[in-house]
């Protein structure tokens, strides 16, 4: 009982902080999954078709840029959870 | 690989002693200090005084009229009437005036800070390297000689983002939104480039401020929608879906009106929150240093170490970020012109 209320306690002082890094971990491993996934498949054809490997690196690029920026804009709320 | 191992013990003998650090080191003032706008330029600290560039300070409040001072003389605390609201005031930091009942009143504030120098500086190297490169093409033929130096590392640099990105996604008319594109692509290059410098006249965290990216992107809004042929928007308000997606209720129309706000928001917030993070990451591989500063020389320096070579390699993932965002904003921008200019497929 005391340790329920300790917890309840803990939790309604640190819930924003603890959201907001929790957050920031799914936000990573999700950028992480996405862009891991994205040079899976760049190599494979670069290994497949190594004469159109340049093209595919510029694609490759921008889409990691674009998948980031998703990332990022969870990274900002979840800073200003941390932060307000 | 003996001396290392003589660094090393020489490190291992001075563990019992420990550096106490005579204030704590407060991390939150450290990043925001550096990534935030301030009224004067922090440079360093010598013997413990500050070494700051003071910045002019023009306010207009409605009881004074126009102030135009140097920060400075803000430092003693009140000045004229104005002061800088402390911390825990709504507008903590900022220059505010004292209202006739004691209140915080913040007046039009038009001051030069340490963004707006950025700002200048940075458009100041922006204009000089491409005025010199035109300057190159005026006095020599293009079809004789190629050009060396800086109008050779501009015109490269051009010739890609123009052949490469603006020309495929613009269309038949990219002459006319080339300039643009090409402004907006050397801008935010040179000034996501001077935010990774760590000396003035560089190091202003220009484009992680969003203000400055609302702008950028308010801009690349205005070039899709002022110029957009008939066909975008009749796209936008009479879409080519089944009529009760937009008949009674305008369901489609007005997911496509919040599209055309969406796509200029996310470039402003991937700009911003790409630039920022990047920040704040170099700004932490530095305050490893500062943290650790209390557990004992050899904890301190080989974390040191680490903080020094973690630090290079995020700056030289900076330059890479700095590039791809750049390209990445004038390639959705020109990709967003594009589509505002599509002749309607023949039926």
């Amino acid at each position: 009982m005391v340790l329920f209320t300790l917890l309840q306690a803990t939790m309604a002082a640190a819930l924003p902080k603890a959201a907001g890094a929790i957050g920031a971990a799914a936000v990573a491993f999700a950028a992480a999954f996405g862009i891991g996934k994205l040079a899976r498949y760049v190599m494979e054809a670069s290994a497949r078709q190594p004469e159109i490997a340049g093209g595919l690196r510029t694609t490759a690029i921008i889409v990691g840029a674009l998948i980031e920026g998703v990332c990022l804009f969870a990274v900002i709320v979840c800073l200003l959870t941390l932060f307000r | 690989m003996k001396k290392l191992r003589l660094i090393f013990a020489a490190l291992l003998a001075l563990l019992p002693l420990s550096l106490r650090a005579e204030e704590e080191f407060d991390m939150q003032s450290f990043i925001f200090g550096h990534i935030g706008d301030a009224y004067e330029w922090h440079i360093t600290e010598i013997k413990g005084r500050p070494v700051s560039i003071p910045l002019p300070v023009i306010v207009h409040s409605k009881t004074r009229g126009w102030q135009c001072f140097l920060s400075s003389k803000l430092e003693e605390g009140e000045y004229r009437g104005f002061h800088i609201a402390p911390a825990g005031s709504k507008y903590e930091g900022k220059v505010v005036e004292t209202g006739a009942d004691g209140s915080e009143i913040r007046p039009f504030d038009l001051s030069i800070t340490k963004n707006v120098l950025g700002l200048m500086v940075g458009s100041l190297l922006v204009v000089v390297l491409i005025l010199s490169t035109a300057r190159w093409y005026r006095k020599h033929d293009a079809l004789e000689e190629a050009p060396t130096g800086v109008p050779g590392l501009v015109e490269m640099l051009v010739a890609s983002i123009t052949d490469d990105v603006i020309k495929d996604a613009v269309g038949k008319d990219y002459e006319k939104y080339a300039p643009y594109l090409l402004t907006v692509f050397f801008f935010i290059l040179i000034n996501n480039l001077l935010g990774i410098v760590p000396f003035f006249p560089g190091g202003a965290n220009v484009t992680g401020n969003i203000a400055v990216t609302l702008v950028l992107a308010l801009f690349t809004f205005l070039m899709v929608n002022l110029f957009g042929n008939k066909h975008y928007y009749k796209d936008i308000f009479w879409p080519d879906v089944p009529v009760f997606l937009k008949a009674p209720l305008p369901i489609m129309p007005l997911i496509e009106i919040l599209g055309m706000f969406t796509k200029p928001f996310s470039l402003m917030v991937r700009l911003f929150a790409n630039m920022l993070a990047g920040h704040i990451m170099i700004l932490c591989a530095v305050a490893i240093i500062f943290l650790t500063a209390e557990l004992g020389p050899l904890l301190n320096g080989s974390l040191g170490l680490v903080a020094v070579l973690f630090g290079i390699f995020l700056d030289c993932l900076e330059f890479l970020v700095a590039f791809i965002q750049a390209y990445v904003f004038t390639m959705l921008s020109s990709v967003f012109i594009g589509l505002a200019h599509q002749e309607p497929e023949a039926e």
